[in-house]
């Protein structure tokens, strides 16, 4: 067996292990693309989308356009990952989604061994006229805390378009998190951010993520939920500045800590026009009493109640 | 089943629970009549075992056990229960896991059983959360149903009716006659005079005191006479605990 199988067929089992379901490789109707460390090791495409992969030493510059008009009917898997216990993975990504087209991308980044391995992503994307861009990113870690993930991204939206991203570590040691995603929202956009972590051992968290209402009755949402214990540290930056007409937006932060655990959250709301509004909610601190105590009610131990509401909160 | 003797309860400087002493047996509908501050969801929190409820004084005996210093999580699983007035909303947990939470039988097939017998129709709630995309009286059903999956030998019901649609009031009703009907008993906590109406018996609770026990219509009574023209303002005097 060939170095190159013998990755792609341990890429493959990681992200099964990460409840990834590894048919979708094998069927011609889903897009999908591997990527460990620098190589593209498996890739599939489907009409109207194009993807460019160009390797570098550290990593690899991803070109992806959905032509206009165009709509991706199935998810586009995308599987990164590092399968040693050291290593260094750059992705630059860069996408553009057509006039009135769709895609909804499901990224797996898969890090079982690491010891010291850095993820950095860097993104740069256009949502055009009506365009729909999901991205779902969800990272299976080891048990040893040593990766350390920044993706950073700058997002364009122009008129009607509409944005998702949901950012998921909640499985391994997070090791160090550093999130920092900036959406400018055309007019009549829609943003929905959610990102969601579990720290515990020494990891830290940090979240930013900052939407600009820059059009006319545009939309955002920032939502995070966080949860630390042991000696994990997070804090949470949302920013939500509206400057068009009409415009609205809403930042909904919880943060969970448990014993040594410490969370900070630091939500930022600007106003710009008469007519805009944006509103903030934010809870962090212990498990909430009366949800613990309705569960307790029902018979379970405090330690299972804590541990359903965190695994609900993080679901 | 259930006996409480001389029950103290103080927040801070204020007696909230002021020497209540009353028996519940089994299979018996005890209503608590009161009006707003009385201190009827304090006694629910204090029967239940709550964190910062804890009895100053007096004793909480369940089926001849002590169980004033037993934590809520051992009171549910010797039998207790309690629906709350306001219930929690959890992101994450599907009403139908909710609903079984407390049941030793699973299957989700029986958690849409028990949404039907609180008249939400099941296939509306497959697929969502007990979160805050439910509405209040929604909510509330699901938390009955979720007390009526867990069959509980004695359910503390906190203003059960309130903010349930006129028409799934006979449900609420129904559910309280269920838990009878096996031998349970209820605690049926209410400021509605029509609903204490079920009861066996029942106590009027002013001002932290459980002052006067007997038949749903002699509280009902004393109730329309005295309490309605001075809400928890008139401290019940020695004439009127007799």
């Amino acid at each position: 067996m060939s170095d190159f199988t013998r990755d792609y067929q341990m890429m493959l089992e990681a992200y099964q292990k990460a409840d990834g379901n590894p048919a979708v490789f094998s069927d011609s109707k889903i897009a999908h693309l591997v990527i460990h460390k620098n190589q593209v090791i498996g890739s599939h495409l489907v009409p109207g989308l194009e993807v460019l992969p160009r390797e570098t030493p550290e990593g690899i510059d991803l070109s992806i356009k959905v032509l206009p008009k165009t709509k991706i009917e199935y998810p586009v898997h995308l599987c990164f990952g590092v399968l040693p216990k050291e290593g260094l993975q750059v992705i630059n990504l860069e996408a553009e989604i057509g006039e009135e087209s769709q895609i909804i991308l499901l990224a797996h980044c898969i890090f079982p061994n690491a010891i010291k391995v850095r993820h950095l992503m860097q993104a740069k994307i256009l949502v055009k006229k009506k365009g729909y861009y999901s991205y779902n990113e969800v990272h299976f870690h080891g048990e040893d805390g040593g990766v350390e993930v920044v993706p950073k991204a700058k997002i364009t939206l122009e008129e009607g378009a509409l944005l998702e991203t949901n950012f998921q570590l909640t499985k391994g040691r997070v090791g160090t998190l550093d999130i920092d995603y900036e959406v400018e929202a055309g007019k009549n956009s829609v943003v929905e951010m959610t990102a969601k972590a579990y720290g515990y051992g020494n990891d830290k968290i940090r979240i930013k993520e900052k939407c600009i209402l820059r059009g006319e009755a545009s939309r955002g949402i920032i939502k995070s939920r966080v949860a630390v214990k042991e000696e994990a540290e997070s804090e949470v930056v949302s920013e939500l500045s509206a400057y068009g007409p009409h415009s609205r937006g809403h930042v909904d932060c919880v943060e969970i800590i448990q014993e040594k655990g410490k969370a900070r959250a630091v939500p930022i709301v600007e106003v710009f026009h008469e007519s805009a509004k944006v509103t903030h909610e934010a809870a962090i601190g212990s498990v909430d009493k009366t949800q613990l105590e309705t569960l307790m009610s029902r018979g379970l131990k405090q330690s299972e109640a804590i541990d359903l509401i965190i695994k609900g909160m993080l679901r | 089943m259930l006996k409480i003797e001389g029950l103290n309860l103080k927040i801070g400087e204020k007696l909230i629970i002021n020497n209540i002493s009353f028996e519940v047996s089994d299979g018996e509908i005890f209503g608590i009549l009161g009006t707003n501050g009385a201190g009827k969801s304090s006694l629910s929190y204090a029967l239940m075992g709550s964190a910062g409820y804890k009895p100053d004084a007096g004793k909480i005996i369940f089926n001849g056990m002590d169980i004033t210093q037993k934590s809520m999580d051992e009171r549910a699983r010797l039998g207790i229960t309690l629906a709350w007035q306001e219930p929690a909303r959890f992101e994450g947990l599907s009403i139908l896991d909710y609903v079984l939470l407390g049941s030793a039988q699973k299957g989700h097939t029986l958690a849409e059983a028990y949404l039907e017998q609180m008249r939400l129709v099941p296939s509306e709630y497959r697929s969502r959360q007990a979160d805050k995309t439910l509405s209040g009286g929604e909510r509330k059903k699901v938390e009955l149903a979720s007390v009526l999956a867990m069959k509980p030998k004695l359910a503390i019901l906190d203003e059960p009716d309130s903010g349930v649609d006129m028409l799934s009031q006979e449900a609420v009703i129904h559910l309280i006659r269920e838990i009878k009907g096996y031998g349970g008993s209820v605690i049926l906590i209410t400021h509605d005079e029509e609903v204490v109406k079920i009861s066996d018996r029942a106590a009027l609770m002013c001002s932290g005191l459980a002052f006067k026990i007997g038949s749903p219509a002699e509280i009902i009574d004393y109730y329309k006479e005295h309490c309605k023209p001075c809400p928890t303002k008139h401290y019940p005097s020695q004439e009127d605990r007799r």
